[in-house]
């Protein structure tokens, strides 16, 4: 890593709290990260498309034509309108109506907003808990460490959408129907956040347990700084590069898991359609005609992962200096 | 002296005296590694439990702004007592005093701490010993802070300032990451940091081997003058007899956990005693002699899970005899120091041997 | 009397790196040459390019590394520009290598015979039971006891001196007439480098085998090698008998480099040290890139750089002489 050599303007301004800002923002620029990225054209596609959507989902009222959810808006005689470029389509709706009559193209956008937030929200669940047991585990080591990665290894065993029905049985069982719809959303985080912690705690434990050992961390343990605080001001930030790639394609795995769930009917409710239940309603008009109902949602979501998956890939190239 | 605590014997004599209390006395220390194999090996192939003896009963002290160094070659347990002495390991036996006050009467943190503040350490591997994410200022601060020394911004920055100067480097290097630095403006770093608690006594786990020579000269340099100017007392170790001999005033020679001589640095590189002393002054290349031919003593070192019978040096010594395969050799009082060995004891073994 | 050929004829050798920061060039235009049977020490600082002028020597440059420029030429014949198959012959069977650690240097799942008879086999016409005699023979020369006990042995049962041994065992097989030793001794304990040494020292005397020995330490070179190359931010400094570099070094950068050795019986309270540290490749600076450290800088350093010629018994870039 070659380091470039700066000016005594540059290091007086790295003084100031807005010069540390603006220091790290040229450090990243400068950075061998953003190199990578930038000559890598996968990378550039899939950060441009990932990039995309997500603006659109952040600002969804503003960049949908419509809002899906206010039932003044919608008209049963626009249901069924064909895409805006076949016969029988309307130029007010780009990407046709569903069942409805809701604009399509709009209710995708709230859809990947919905798929996105669950998405998010799991994968900082299960990073939280990951990077928190991981850290304990590798920095304690001994039986603390032998317990959680065994019971690491049985949660391994369930996959996601067995724990999701299991949660999502326990709470219907638990509370009135008419609650359900505003739980789901919970539900899921909580579902799709436990059975993805495992990743990130075998990852930072790993990590940790390397970090440990150097003499940096040594350093810190003689002069009495407090186990806890040398994980997290020490150990941390050095775990978190292979970190940040396994919650990048977490994300993806996140939304597919949350848009197999929403298919199966065990994820959101049609009242707040994500992704997978836009492809869940729209499959039972696939045999009569109606296919842009399924499809293009299920475009999007795979649009979505694959691009968020591309990033993750090329992420844990440019951070694996074997590769470099 | 630094040799009154190389035996019971001795140490015992110094404490009748009431001598001043040297400013480190390591007493029969030992440290014990479990290596054995998981438990269910042990139970499925019937394997034993087994015990590495990293460190096995070493005694020595170490007279304030002194410089005692322990040499051996790998495995032979000199950095483990160095991790013990600053609290790294804990000790599976003996004790460790700083200036008459054992480390192991202060059992909390708390109570410990002030002890520690004047004992810090250099490490060998400049890449590894500075936290990559951090900036060389809060890289030197962290003791400063940790301890509680100083408060306020303007003071640590003043602190930090002096220093880099002191190790030199400039005030504004402060701002810097460690991957700016060269290896040996690093091992600089790590000398500031080391030095930011004002300690009074530093152990340096070979802090040159990972220099070239040329940098290895700077650091030795600047190590020799800090002790100087600021009355250090120095645990040196290193694996270099020629950086050995440069740096110390008494030098201790490691073998298998246990100390194989321990004497005055002049009387031991003029006169060294032990077999394995000579062997390692043998195998020094000497610039003066061009193309040397020289006979290497054959053999390496033994595996320490499962150390020799008696002398853990006789397989690989000329001068090894039966006594020597069975009793174990104690240090022995010699001119200068002490020596574990039966053929020196016995006189079978001159010194101009 | 008509100087007879070199074995290894090295001239004006660059090595580039491409990088996104520019093109980095880590040696600049050096030349030597090993002459049959010689052992040629080359030490330098970590970054001197000296491991770098061995790789390329065998064909094992790292990519993105590449020889931008020069020749080198084993008897008279080129081999910087072979194709991959025919380096790979070469390598072996006329130049073996030695690297730092010797776990690299052998595959941890095969059998030391395996290894050895495979190697002898490539470079020679030997039946298998042939090939294990002389691995066999191989494994006693470099000293490793109990040879045919350890012949079926892995890697890894092996300690580090005695991989090392195997290592040489390996670069010997096919009686190579040059070796690139590559730090040989470095990731060895003291007492066991010394038997490395002599070891080496022995082997090459018995076969008439060259030697370009890689190191950073002075105290091998001085106890191994015929001639020095010292190397600094990617030029010779020095080049010359052992005993003229060791005794009168004439570079005020081998001047400086003995002095900073500690020498045991000579006491100093102060060694002396060479200020500052080899610059990176990114700014080495114009005209001799050894000026902002060397005391007796004078303003010819500064514009112009020096190339070898010849000062008392041995070769100097500096423009003290």
């Amino acid at each position: 890593m070659s380091a470039p050599t700066q000016s005594e303007a540059e290091i007086e301004s790295r003084l100031t709290a807005i010069g540390r800002v603006a220091d790290g923002i040229r450090r990243f620029f400068d950075g061998d990260i953003w190199y990578s990225f930038k000559s890598s054209r996968i990378a550039v596609v899939a950060g441009i498309v990932t990039l995309v959507i997500f603006l659109a989902a952040l600002f969804a009222p503003i960049v949908a034509p419509s809002n899906p959810y206010d039932l003044a808006t919608l008209n049963l005689l626009d249901a069924f309108t064909a895409p805006a470029w076949i016969e029988g389509g309307s130029s007010a709706f780009l990407l046709g109506t569903d069942d409805q009559g809701r604009d399509m193209l709009s209710a995708i956008i709230f859809g990947t907003r919905v798929s996105l937030i669950v998405g998010f929200a799991s994968i900082i669940f299960a990073m939280l808990l990951g990077i928190t047991l991981g850290l304990i585990s590798g920095y304690v080591g001994g039986i603390t460490d032998a317990v959680i990665m065994r019971i690491a290894d049985v949660q391994l065993s369930f996959p996601a959408i067995l724990i999701a029905l299991l949660v999502d049985g326990v709470v219907r069982g638990l509370l009135p129907p008419n609650r359900h719809a505003d739980i789901a959303v919970w539900v899921l985080i909580f579902s799709i956040g436990i059975s993805n912690w495992v990743q990130f705690a075998r990852t930072v434990r790993g990590s940790c347990m390397v970090e440990r050992n150097k003499e940096y961390v040594q350093a810190a343990r003689i002069i009495g700084i407090h186990p806890i605080l040398i994980m997290l001001r020490h150990v941390l930030p050095n775990v978190m590069g292979p970190v940040s790639v396994i919650a990048t394609i977490g994300l993806a795995v996140a939304v597919l898991t949350e848009a197999t769930l929403s298919f199966l009917g065990v994820g959101m409710p049609p009242t707040q359609p994500s992704l997978g239940t836009l492809v869940n309603t729209g499959q039972n008009f696939l045999a009569s005609g109606e296919w842009w109902i399924a499809v293009f949602p299920g475009f999007m979501l795979a649009t979505l992962v694959l691009a968020v998956n591309l990033l993750g890939d090329w992420l844990r190239d440019a951070l694996n200096p074997k590769l470099r | 002296m630094s040799l009154a605590g190389c035996s019971r014997m001795t140490s015992a004599t110094i404490r009748h005296d009431e001598a001043p209390h040297p400013k480190l006395r390591v007493d029969g220390l030992k440290r014990y590694f479990d290596v054995s194999p998981p438990w269910l090996n042990r139970v499925t192939e019937g394997r034993p439990r087994q015990t590495l003896k990293a460190v096995d009963d070493i005694s020595f002290a170490i007279e304030p702004g002194k410089t005692l160094s322990l040499v051996g070659e790998s495995g032979c347990g000199k950095s483990t007592v160095a991790r013990c002495i600053v609290g790294l390991y804990r000790p599976s036996g003996g004790s460790i005093a700083f200036e008459g006050v054992d480390f192991a009467s202060l059992r909390s943190r708390a109570a410990q701490a002030p002890l520690r503040r004047r004992m810090q350490m250099i490490f060998q591997d400049p890449y590894a010993s500075l936290n990559p994410r951090w900036r060389v200022f809060d890289i030197i601060a962290e003791p400063v802070r940790a301890f509680r020394l100083l408060r306020g911004k303007s003071e640590i920055v003043r602190r930090v300032d002096e220093l880099l100067r002191l190790v030199g480097l400039a005030p504004r290097d402060g701002e810097k990451y460690p991957h700016e630095f060269s290896g040996g403006q690093r091992q600089r770093v790590s000398i500031a940091r080391a030095l930011a608690s004002n300690p009074e006594f530093l152990v340096c786990d070979e802090p040159t081997s990972a220099l070239d020579v040329s940098v290895q000269a700077q650091i030795l340099n600047l190590m020799k003058a800090l002790q100087r100017e600021l009355g250090l007392t120095y645990l040196f170790i290193s694996h270099d007899l020629s950086v050995v001999y440069h740096m110390s005033d008494s030098v201790g020679v490691m073998y298998l956990g246990r100390l194989a001589e321990l004497r005055d640095a002049p009387a031991l590189f003029a006169q060294p005693l032990h077999p394995y002393t000579r062997l390692l002054l043998e195998t020094i290349p000497d610039l003066d002699v061009i193309g040397r031919r020289r006979e290497p003593l054959a053999g390496e070192v033994p595996n320490p899970i499962d150390p020799p019978s008696g002398c853990s040096f006789h397989p690989r010594c000329p001068f090894a005899n039966e006594r020597c395969r069975s009793q174990r050799p104690e240090l022995a009082p010699v001119p200068g120091g002490a020596v574990a060995c039966h053929a020196v004891a016995e006189g079978r073994l001159a010194p101009d041997d | 009397m008509a100087a007879p050929q070199p074995l290894l004829q090295v001239d004006n050798l660059r090595i580039e790196f491409p990088t996104r920061r520019g093109t980095l060039l880590a040696v600049d235009d050096i030349s030597f040459h090993i002459d049959p049977g010689e052992v040629l020490g080359v030490v330098g600082e970590s970054g001197a390019g000296k491991s770098l002028t061995g790789a390329a020597i065998i064909g094992l440059l790292d990519p993105p590394g590449r020889i931008a420029g020069g020749q080198i030429r084993l008897d008279g014949r080129r081999i910087d520009n072979l194709p991959y198959e025919q380096m790979r012959r070469i390598r072996g069977k006329e130049i073996g290598a030695i690297f730092q650690d010797p776990l690299t240097s052998l595959n941890p799942l095969y059998k030391i015979s395996r290894q050895l008879v495979e190697t002898i086999r490539t470079h020679a016409e030997m039946s298998p039971s042939q090939a294990r005699a002389r691995a066999l023979e191989l494994l006693d020369a470099v000293g490793i006891p109990a040879a045919s006990d350890r012949l079926d042995a892995y890697p890894h049962e092996f300690s580090g001196g005695m991989r090392q041994r195997v290592v040489i065992a390996l670069a010997l097989a096919a009686n190579p007439r040059l070796i690139i030793a590559d730090e040989p001794t470095t990731a060895l304990d003291v007492s066991i480098q010394a038997q490395i040494i002599a070891l080496l020292k022995q082997l090459c005397r018995d076969h008439g085998t060259a030697v370009m020995l890689v190191t950073h330490d002075m105290g091998v070179i001085a106890e191994t090698a015929d001639r020095v190359a010292v190397m600094y931010a990617g030029r010779i400094a020095e080049i010359g008998p052992v005993a003229a570099v060791i005794k009168q070094a004439r570079h005020p950068y081998t001047h400086g480099l003995m002095g900073s050795i500690p020498a045991i019986g000579h006491p100093v309270e102060q060694l002396t040290q060479i200020d500052g540290a080899m610059p990176r490749l990114t700014e080495i600076p114009k005209g001799c890139a050894f000026n902002p450290r060397c005391p007796e800088v004078f303003d010819k350093c500064l514009s112009h750089r020096p190339d070898l010629r010849p000062a008392g018994g041995s070769d100097v870039s500096c423009w003290l002489f």
